[in-house]
């Protein structure tokens, strides 16, 4: 049920109720800033981790093992004693400049005026449509998050016998919901020639006896109403076709920025984020961002941290107002292999608390020299062997000399 | 979903098929005050051809001149534009731009802005290429030429027929969904049809049967007078910050078959590429292509460059039910009380209201009495480009959070003269679960507010633990 209806001003306001935005409010809420509030669309906070039903979570934030909906809880718990005011059933429809937004509530609209405003929208998995899987649309096609929506938190068993399009974490994570719901996925398509996820976790699939086919391209789906069969192309050219009730389409992660692209605020394309400096803001100075939305996909302990170090900075900000005019420096991406690179700019501001690494992944793997320049300086040169679904960090150097920064492989 | 059993058992008239012609005539004949039964074979409304189209109102500038599909498209677009306020119905007076890529193409813009006029549209009107980029400067400078019709807008492709179908149903009629009419006979001036859902009896039988219009009348006439041939068509449809990128409808030079490609808006406030043209056999097989897809997104680039750091919310395909004849095959088969209405391809949505006015003036002998003030079915409102629903006090709290579909609208749909039976009806109703996360967030509450309600469910038959 909605609790706190939102105020019509306060200092900092913090879209997304989920572990980025309820760790960022009460570290804010502790370093003592006051009406810190967070604005949530579903009826409850806690965010994705509140759908896996599973363990995995609150080692390094509770120092023990829980489950997403005990990590959830917890998390909410903790800000709610901390002193944030968590509204929740409150959908931000629009962003504008200054830190003003629109808002949707059951009983209307409204306005929200901020200090500062921390986007914290979180990801989602790609859809069916947006990696254009083909064939008949019955029902019965689900993301992992929509499946443990229904199976934890609603209680619902929507098919059977699935297949797993991908073998991302998210995708064993699928594994785990079905054997919550008493079924088995009936195979693992990967289109790559390996599992996507850590040496650690690839035994999983045959553990739970559920087969995993590499290679199969060009997946298409077969049924009237329901599902009834998979089809796809295998290593070989050859179709191949497997019987199945229902698809879980998992992983493919991509930022939750819909609100952020439809507003004045600058969006890094290579992302799909906002583009930030090192202090997390975004091009318009009363608006930060931490968390999935810049960049898909960190754990909740690496989002929760990250949050933790933006509160500072957000709360710095808010004494020492820095200079909105600051010029920034660009840091771009000059190899086809590089996707994306976090913060986008830096500002030339020698103020405390600035993030002393930049984030890097790959748009395929990758085995080479990692360079770093500024003009015809070289910064720093660095040895990886890496993969798209990893994170790279590397220094963050400072742009004393305001030249921009280009990153390349050799 | 039977007659009422205090009301006589004959109707004036039985519509066969509930796509957008159906709901049109069906609204059509009550407003005329007969008595109308509307027999629909799927489960839901607009569940063939009708459920997938380009959404656009078209003024008819590019039919044959002289052409009956020209006559009802040109009076379809007048009486929607007549209705619309009362209905609640929206419209987003786009505009379109016809462009040509090529020196063929530009070649052959004068004769199309010739014919435009010759169809009545006076003031499609050539733009140079520089007038073009100003008025739509994300298009690709690539661009030869083309011309403006300032008439064509944009509608909601379903909000409009369950208006027609609602405006009926509120004055009368009577629909019959899930029943599929098995054969007929015709004797006394009447019909009596045989369903899945047992005898309807009609004086009149007005077939607007769509992809199945042949077989309808091979089962009731015992021939056909045309072939329908499904001609596929697969949509990408982008998230909504890519409508910005398109004021106007940006539509090709036509061939012989087709359309081509067109680029819009929604009114839903996303933005939509397509449709393909494929033959086909089958009458049910939607089936998308991903390298058709993925062809379609590069052929939208290529007119609109930033379309590539955009992102898809949906894709899907419709079937529209052509035949070997290029005009719609309408025809009175006076001596069997009897008209056949097929062969509407493209141009159904804007023209239905046309064909159903058409037809009435085809059949003589109904005699009807005009009723006075009819009721006016609730509005429904989906456009993104007017007030909705989440904006209001006591909404409910939004559901779906991509389309912003709000508990109250559901319950409402759900609730109404004409309940959905199927996630794809209440999907059409509301526009829930089609957005750009095509059911990550909703899927799960939407399936515990829809327990029980449709078939098959959206959270499968049994419980899980």
């Amino acid at each position: 049920m909605p609790e706190n209806s939102p105020p019509q001003k306060c200092s900092v306001a913090i879209v997304g109720g989920g572990t980025s935005g309820l760790a960022l409010a009460t570290e804010l809420t502790r370093l003592g800033v006051k009406d810190v509030v967070i604005l949530e669309r579903e009826n409850t906070a806690g965010g994705v981790p509140r759908h896996c039903g599973h363990h995995g979570f609150g080692i390094r934030e509770f120092k023990r093992l829980m489950t997403g909906p005990d990590y959830a809880r917890a998390l909410v718990k903790k800000a709610k004693m901390a002193g944030v005011g968590i509204c929740t059933s409150v959908t931000v429809t629009a962003l504008h400049p200054g830190g003003r937004l629109s808002l949707s509530k059951p009983d209307g609209s409204a306005e929200l005026q901020a200090d500062r405003v921390v986007l914290c929208t979180g990801v989602r998995e790609s859809s069916r449509a947006q990696r254009l899987i083909g064939g008949q649309r019955p029902q019965g096609v689900l993301s992992t998050g929509a499946l443990q929506s229904m199976a934890y938190l609603q209680g619902k068993r929507p098919f059977r016998r699935p297949v797993i399009l991908g073998t991302e974490l998210v995708s064993f994570s699928a594994i785990m919901t079905c054997r919550h719901l008493g079924i088995k996925p009936v195979a693992m398509l990967e289109e790559n020639s390996r599992v996507t996820v850590r040496q650690i976790m690839r035994p999983y699939p045959a553990l739970m006896g559920v087969p995993v086919v590499f290679g199969a391209s060009d997946v298409r789906v077969i049924g009237g109403h329901q599902v009834e069969a998979v089809d796809f192309l295998d290593k070989a050219g050859t179709r191949q076709m497997i019987a199945a009730d229902g698809v879980i389409v998992s992983g493919d992660f991509r930022p939750e920025s819909a609100l952020l692209r439809m507003s004045h605020i600058d969006v890094d394309p290579a992302s799909c984020g906002p583009s930030i400096d090192q202090y997390g803001r975004c091009s318009d100075p009363a608006y930060f961002c931490t968390g999935n939305l810049l960049r898909p996909v960190e754990t909740s302990a690496w989002c929760w941290r990250e949050a933790v170090e933006t509160a500072a900075r957000v709360a710095l900000d808010l004494q020492a107002r820095n200079d909105s005019s600051a010029p920034s420096v660009p840091l771009s991406l000059a190899h086809p292999a590089l996707k994306l690179v976090v913060p986008q700019r830096l500002t030339d501001s020698a103020n405390a608390g600035a993030m002393t690494q930049m984030q890097i992944r790959l748009q395929h793997p990758y085995k080479g020299t990692l360079i770093a320049r500024s003009g015809n300086e070289t910064l720093w040169r660095k040895h990886i062997n890496s993969r798209p679904e990893r994170r790279i960090l590397a220094p963050l150097p400072h742009s004393e000399s305001g030249a921009p920064i280009e990153l390349t492989l050799t | 979903m039977s007659p009422q059993p205090d009301s006589p058992d004959i109707y004036d008239i039985a519509i066969i098929g509930a796509g957008v012609v159906g709901c049109a005539l069906a609204r059509r004949f009550v407003l005329d005050g007969a008595r109308v039964v509307v027999i629909e074979k799927a489960a839901e409304v607009l569940d063939g051809a009708s459920k997938a189209n380009s959404a656009i109102l078209h003024t008819g500038f590019d039919a044959p001149t002289g052409s009956l599909e020209q006559k009802c498209v040109a009076a379809g677009y007048q009486e929607y534009l007549d209705i619309h306020e009362s209905l609640g119905l929206p419209i987003l007076r786009s505009g379109a731009i016809v462009l040509a890529w090529d020196e063929d193409q530009a070649a052959k813009l004068d004769g199309l802005i010739a014919k435009a006029h010759d169809n009545g549209v006076h003031d499609a009107v050539r733009l140079t290429r520089d007038e073009i980029l100003e008025r739509e400067p994300h298009l690709s400078p690539d661009l030869k030429g083309g011309f403006l019709v300032p008439g064509e807008f944009l509608i909601d492709p379903w909000s409009t027929a369950h208006a027609y179908i609602l405006h009926a149903l509120a004055n009368g009629a009577t629909l019959l969904r899930g029943t599929e009419v098995l054969s007929g006979s015709f004797a006394n001036q009447m019909w009596r049809l045989s369903t899945t859902n047992g005898p309807v009896e009609a004086r009149q039988v007005v077939t607007s049967a769509g992809l199945y219009g042949d077989i309808v009348d091979e089962r009731l006439l015992g021939k056909a007078a045309f072939t329908i041939h499904p001609r596929k068509g697969q949509f990408v449809v982008f998230d909504k910050p890519a409508a910005e990128l398109a004021e106007s409808i940006i539509l090709p030079v036509p061939s012989a078959t087709t359309k081509g490609i067109v680029v819009c808006r929604t009114i839903f406030g996303n933005l939509l590429v397509g449709p393909t043209a494929e033959e086909q056999d089958s009458r049910i097989d939607s089936s998308t292509e991903a390298q058709m897809l993925a062809d379609l997104c590069a052929k939208g680039t290529e007119m609109l460059p930033a379309l590539e750091s955009c992102e898809i919310a949906a894709t899907y395909a419709g079937l529209r039910p052509a035949t070997a004849f290029t005009d719609y095959q309408i025809k009175h088969h006076t001596l069997q009380n009897y008209t056949s209405v097929g062969g509407i391809r493209s141009t159904g949505l804007s023209a239905a209201l046309g064909i159903a006015r058409h037809v009435a003036s085809l059949i003589p002998n109904l005699k009807q009495v005009p009723i006075n003030n009819p009721i006016i079915p609730e509005p429904i409102r989906l456009s993104n480009y007017q007030e909705r629903d989440w904006e209001t006090a006591g909404n409910g709290g939004i559901v779906c959070h991509c389309e912003l579909v709000t508990k109250r609208e559901i319950e409402a749909a759900l609730t109404g003269p004409m309940p959905p039976t199927t996630l794809q009806g209440l999907k059409r109703r509301t526009r829930v679960c089609m957005g750009r996360c095509q059911g990550f967030y909703c899927t799960g509450p939407l399936a515990t507010l829809t327990e029980g309600r449709l078939d098959p469910p959206i959270g499968g038959t049994d419980a899980g633990k």
